[in-house]
């Protein structure tokens, strides 16, 4: 078995995190998993310890996207050359894990996004949502030429290329995005999209809830733009 | 320009000059930030000694009244610290982020090691 580890961002989780992390288990007995407690107030350090995983506590709330990244410093540090990301509010089923294994263990490509578009299709989301999600995933589509229909996704395996990258000054704090996915392509890496099956947020609000749309399209083709302008090698 | 505004813009000015060196002096104020400051209370006794500048410079920006021209470089002088402030704080943010990233694995790396020599210990 090669070395991978299961980062789990999380924000005030403390109602999922046991089902999640149970789940985890269920499908890989003995899986390496790392929470990120980002700045929350809750009781999702204690639940995560109490389950025997391994918690990073960061000192204040700093993000979506500063809290996966700590996790891949961390993985980085540890030296494992393979991770998945999972969101801890039980949108993403863990079944589909090994999936997500298989494909950067057998090196397919080194950012594999669980999309929920692919799949079976028992997501749901609000409709100007979904036109939001659909038009930035044709734009990334038409941008790095390779069809994608999921951007968004927080459910990932990546490899150690990946992990650099994601570990790098370019990561967005806030929520990876399309941004990502172009920065990614750009900077020659392989992308590759697999079916997983997302439902909505379990219960409290999912992490991309609290994004206003306006700003979110804003700060989207802002993004995804000065990122054209940038070198390519980055 | 009357004697009045001349003599009340140079006190401002060398006020000002006097404030920022003591602040450099007393450690409360970087170096790096204060030439900016230094360089606008320059601008103004120039200003203020030298009239005709103003004037000179009123003609060539297309302004009618000098006043006017002070008006639009100190905002424009404005802006620019403005923006100088939010280069720096988004540098600043980020070097806060590697921080508190790296306290925060630093931290849980010493929790394991005091879990494993304590589970060491007990098993003596």
């Amino acid at each position: 078995m090669k070395k991978a580890i299961i980062i789990i961002p999380a924000y005030n989780e403390e109602k999922n995190i046991a089902d999640v992390i149970n789940g985890i288990k269920n499908v890989i007995p003995d899986a390496d998993i790392l929470v990120i407690n980002d700045g929350g107030e809750d009781q999702t350090e204690e639940i995560v310890r109490e389950l025997g995983a391994h918690v990073i506590s960061l000192p204040y709330n700093m993000g979506y996207g500063a809290a996966l990244q700590t996790g891949f410093k961390f993985a980085l540090k540890k030296g494992y050359e393979y991770a998945v990301q999972i969101d801890a509010d039980g949108q993403h089923d863990p079944e589909d894990i090994p999936k997500l294994l298989d494909e950067v263990f057998n090196n397919r490509a080194d950012v594999i996004i669980g999309s929920r578009f692919l799949g079976k299709g028992n997501y749901r989301a609000s409709f100007i949502r979904k036109i939001g999600m659909l038009f930035f995933a044709r734009l990334t589509s038409l941008i790095i030429g390779k069809k994608i229909t999921d951007p968004t996704s927080g459910y990932q395996g990546i490899n150690k290329h990946g992990l650099q990258f994601y570990a790098g000054d370019y990561y967005p704090v806030d929520f990876p995005d399309a941004d990502v996915i172009i920065m990614l392509d750009r900077a020659g890496l392989k992308i590759k999209e697999i079916p997983v099956t997302m439902y909505p947020g379990v219960q409290g609000k999912s992490m991309h809830s609290g994004l206003k749309p306006v700003y979110y399209i804003f700060k989207m083709f802002l993004s995804i733009f000065v990122v054209l302008l940038r070198k390519a090698e980055i | 320009m009357p004697i009045r505004q001349k003599i009340f813009a140079l006190i401002a000015a060398i006020a000002l000059c006097i404030f920022i060196v003591e602040m450099v002096r007393r450690k409360k104020l970087r170096e790096e930030y204060s030439w900016l400051w230094l360089l606008t209370s320059f601008g103004v006794i120039v200003l203020a000694v030298w009239y005709d500048l103003l004037v000179f410079i009123t003609e060539i920006i297309g302004a009618t009244l000098p006043t006017t021209t002070l008006f639009v470089f100190a905002l424009l002088f404005l802006l620019l610290i403005a923006l100088h402030y939010s280069v720096k704080i988004s540098s600043l943010t980020d070097q806060v982020r590697k921080l508190a990233q790296k306290i925060a694995i630093l931290q849980s790396e010493l929790d394991e090691q005091k879990e494993k020599s304590r589970n060491h210990e007990s098993t003596k």
